[in-house]
């Protein structure tokens, strides 16, 4: 890691430096209205190499699955294989214009289109849009899809949408959003959806729940089938939250068990890099009656060509174009080059590696729920008094690994989510446990240690409070 | 499987370890009925067979760099330095995840801290965020920004959002969509921002103006700025950043919120996406500014550092009360944005800025004076209308076979506006590629 302090490009900055070249005007200047004309552009100014080396300095004070474990739990921090880098970064595809014309852009058609039946086979939904940009859109685009319904049908009362309370906080934010108000499910003392508040909840005002399973606690929900069955006898639609699909893909189509429409992030389960906070891009599933309201505009086959297509009763668009096409072309080859064994090996191995790396850590932390686990489970980090799961987190850092997602979700105290995902070794996992074990005992015998973490970043603990209360959101000279 | 690392022994030790017979039986809490389903996908390839099929797929496309390309209408043919793939593709940045823990995500906090102070200063605001889906959402969530702070919490409950129709037609599209639940009145207007904005009343708590317009009319901001202030509404600007290199900046002409789809800052047309959503305002609306942001903090021997901040605003913390639901963003775009303004700097954007106003004068002259054909009068940046004397659509389906791209035919989008055509010219046209144009127009007219 690089330790020392990076100046800021303003601080680099030298008048007279370019670090682009371009070409000489070949046409006749025309003036500019000088009531239109900007007067100067405060932008920095540095040569190439000067460029260069400041984002490479910048690079090497990130942690990032190219270098480290980075096991935060519900964003799966799998491999992004390098192949669908060189895949998606092809000529063909980076300089195709979303409006050349269908029959210009076959190639990105059919790409689309198999992508978007894959991922229906995949979860055994009949038909999908790929217009979402991220998961969080996908939600969205899911809740209006389920609103659409209600309207479609003339049911105008319902209003409320039921999200389970160890749900992501994504879950209610889309409900607002979509118009619906948002109704906290308990969980029982499983882990699972409390079946008798469900019960409770379930009336005519009931638009549907939104369910991620398995749920943030890393466990699958047993009662799936009679929890889809109540919401629909109620006349409500359930909607699958697909963040943890990794667990699922070749083990079980979440059709098969009543969810209506569900969302998947590509940048999750499929592989493609989270980017320091994306692009994702997020494939929205739905039954057959509820193909006609999906978000458009989607790939069709027609008399030997793709085409692009409005569904009938379409909620419209949520983006420019076609969704995050780059996106799609990674997911595509990881698809291609896994197919159904392949799949359904990463998720038996995400599941493995998870419930290998709970043995090992489960004498040294509690564990809320201590049944087998899917792909992540949630650990206690209250080690010993005046120890918080922040001190475990950042004392982490300084043993070189990323620490799992903290405080979420919100059901557990002092939480510590851990998802190790497929491709991390068994060797990675067992130094991770052990330093983790390590920890605890620390926790116990020198807790100076944990307090002090990190100490061997860049930069310490940041004073958060500080930096909220008088924000510093631009570079002032 | 290249991507897994467990070897069979593992999966035994580790079996073991967890007590349990076999990998199937972990999977036991889920139904029987449903386990391990048939699934008919293709079948798995070597990386050499998926580069192939991938490398078929690809050609199959019109690429922008074997014509003479005149298309822009919302995703921009625009010079990309090697810098910036070069640098935003290394690992530490591209596999890193949203920066959670600032002590190990400096680089990536950093470069949005960065990237947040050029892009504010490009479009003239105070603030800007880390970053949305792209343009057209940004504007989407812009307009709900404005609702949330002058609408429903305004005095009078103000409902009523003018729009201007010289928008995107996806942007109004996804606008729609984003606004399906939410109890705003939307007036589209056919007329320029400052005509529009002289319609604000007390019901008004937002404009919404393009700048440039989708038929690339630049309207006077400035007094569209006055008209919305002086009704008590809000003036939410969709701007070009490549044009705010070398024209007045919307902050400057008096915007409130500024969006933008920020593509043409080193983000490659990859068939419309992953773009870029830019968002700004004036300082005093940041508590109502959705998406993430950077701010500058200290830890405790006093050394700089970066951190999210305002974070009171967001999902994660607020859940159901939060300003948007948005999570992901556009981290990587951004990145390349960064990195391109970074490599550009203060002459560089305002070359790129001045070499796209000067083709795409030189390109109007010329089409101006073929028989037949007319560009529509007003000022413009990098983009104009022109009547065509047939069909603009003959045009888009034939030129192409000749190596010109033209531009957009508007009945794509207006199927009665059959006779225009959306021309556009960047830095990346030649003057020997404008003449073609302007040579095959002719032609085909012939």
């Amino acid at each position: 890691m690089n330790l020392k302090e990076e100046p800021l490009l303003f601080e680099l900055s030298s008048p007279g430096r370019v670090g682009a070249s371009l070409p000489l005007c070949d046409v006749p200047a025309a003036p500019v209205p000088p009531e239109l004309a900007r007067d100067g552009l405060a932008l920095p100014e540095l040569d190439e190499l000067g460029v260069v080396r400041h984002f490479t300095r910048l690079s090497q004070k990130n942690f990032s699955i190219d270098t480290q474990f980075y096991p935060l739990g519900s964003c799966t921090m799998k491999y992004n294989p390098k192949v669908n880098e060189q895949a998606a970064s092809l000529p063909g595809w980076r300089n195709a214009h979303p409006l050349s014309g269908e029959e210009f852009n076959q190639g990105a058609l059919e790409l689309i289109h198999s992508l978007q039946e894959q991922l229906c086979e995949i979860g055994g939904f009949a038909a999908g849009s790929l217009q979402p940009a991220a998961g969080a859109q996908g939600e969205l685009a899911g809740v209006l899809v389920m609103r659409a319904y209600h309207e479609s049908r003339g049911d105008s009362k319902r209003r409320l949408v039921l999200v389970p309370d160890s749900a992501h906080g994504t879950n209610p934010a889309t409900c607002t959003m979509a118009g619906y108000q948002a109704k906290t499910i308990p969980s029982d003392a499983e882990g699972g959806v409390d079946m008798a508040a469900l019960a409770a909840a379930l009336d005519e005002t009931v638009a549907g729940i939104m369910i991620t399973n398995p749920n943030t606690l890393g466990l699958f929900d047993r009662n799936i089938e009679a929890i889809s069955r109540a919401v629909h006898g109620a006349g409500g639609l359930v909607y699958g939250d697909g963040a943890n699909m990794n667990a699922l893909a070749g083990v079980l189509r979440p059709a098969e068990v009543g969810i209506d429409v569900m969302h998947y992030n590509l940048h999750k389960t499929f592989s493609t890099p989270h980017g320091g906070g994306g692009p994702g891009a997020g494939f929205v599933g739905v039954r057959a009656d509820l193909a006609g309201f999906l978000p458009g505009p989607i790939v069709a086959r027609a008399e030997g060509a793709y085409a692009l297509l409005m569904p009938a009763r379409s909620i419209g668009r949520m983006k420019s174009f076609y969704g995050n096409f780059g996106i799609l072309v990674r997911a595509y080859v990881y698809l291609r080059m896994l197919g159904a064994p392949g799949l359904r090996r990463v998720a038996e191995t995400a599941v493995l590696n998870a419930n290998y790396l709970k043995c090992l850590v489960e004498g040294a932390y509690k564990v809320k729920y201590p049944r087998r686990c899917m792909h992540e489970f949630v650990a206690q980090g209250d080690l010993a008094e005046g120890v918080h799961t922040l001190d475990v987190a950042k004392r982490l850092i300084d043993y070189g690994f990323h620490p799992p997602t903290i405080y979420f979700p919100l059901i557990v105290p002092e939480a510590l989510m851990i998802e190790p995902t497929e491709t991390e070794s068994k060797e990675t996992l067992d130094e991770f446990a052990a330093v983790l074990i390590r920890i605890a005992v620390e926790a116990r015998e020198r807790p100076e240690l944990l307090h002090a973490a990190p100490t061997t970043t860049p930069v310490g603990r940041l004073d958060e409070v500080a930096a909220a209360r008088n924000p510093t959101l631009c570079y002032r000279s | 499987m290249p991507y897994i690392a467990a070897t069979d022994a593992d999966r035994a030790a580790m079996l073991l370890r967890v007590g349990a017979a076999s990998v199937e039986e972990l999977f036991s809490d889920i139904p029987a009925s449903a386990r391990f389903p048939k699934l008919d996908l293709p079948p798995p390839l070597a990386e050499m067979e998926a580069m192939r099929e991938i490398e078929a797929l690809a050609a199959k496309n019109l690429s922008a760099s074997s014509s003479a390309w005149f298309l822009g209408a919302g995703a921009y043919y625009h010079f990309i330095p090697a810098v910036v793939p070069a640098l935003a593709s290394r690992g530490e940045f591209l596999t890193a995840y949203t920066p959670y823990q600032p002590e190990v995500s400096q680089g990536t906090l950093q470069a949005i801290f960065e990237y947040q102070s050029m892009a504010a200063t490009l479009l003239g605001v105070d603030v800007l965020n880390a970053s949305h889906y792209d343009g057209a959402t940004a504007l989407a969530e812009g307009l709900l920004m404005a609702y949330n702070a002058a609408g429903k919490a305004g005095a009078g409950q103000r409902e009523k959002a003018i729009v201007c129709a010289d928008l995107h037609p996806e942007y109004k599209a996804v606008i729609a969509s984003y606004l399906a639940a939410y109890p705003i009145r939307l007036e589209e207007v056919d007329l320029p921002p400052e005509s529009a904005a002289a319609l604000a009343d007390a019901s008004t708590f937002c404009v919404v103006a393009p700048y440039p317009g989708f038929s690339g009319a630049i309207g006077d901001i400035g007094a569209a700025a006055e008209a919305a202030h002086a009704a008590g509404a809000l003036l939410l600007v969709q701007a070009d950043p490549i044009m705010c290199g070398l024209l007045k900046s919307p902050g400057e002409l008096g915007a409130d919120i500024v969006a933008a789809e920020g593509q043409s800052l080193g983000n490659p047309m990859c068939f419309g996406g992953p773009f870029l959503g830019m968002l700004g305002a004036k300082a005093s609306l940041v508590r109502r500014m959705p998406g993430r942001l950077v701010g500058q903090a200290k830890d405790a021997s006093g050394r700089r550092g970066f951190v999210l901040t305002l974070t009171a605003r967001e999902q994660h913390i607020r859940r159901e009360k939060a300003i948007s639901n948005i999570c992901s963003n556009q981290g990587l775009s951004m990145l390349q944005a960064c990195i391109y303004l970074a490599a550009m700097g203060k002459t560089g954007l305002r070359e790129v800025a001045e070499l796209c106003w000067n083709k795409a004068h030189y390109a109007a002259s010329l089409i101006a004076g073929l028989p037949g054909f007319a560009v529509a009068p007003g000022r413009f940046f990098k983009e104009f209308t022109v009547r065509t004397p047939f069909p603009a659509e003959e045009l888009a389906r034939r030129l192409p076979r000749r190596g010109v791209v033209p531009g957009l035919p508007l009945s794509r989008y207006y199927p009665e506006r059959t006779h225009e055509l959306l021309v556009c010219v960047t830095e990346m046209c030649t003057r020997a590629q404008i003449e073609l144009l302007a040579r095959s127009l002719e032609e085909a007219s012939r």
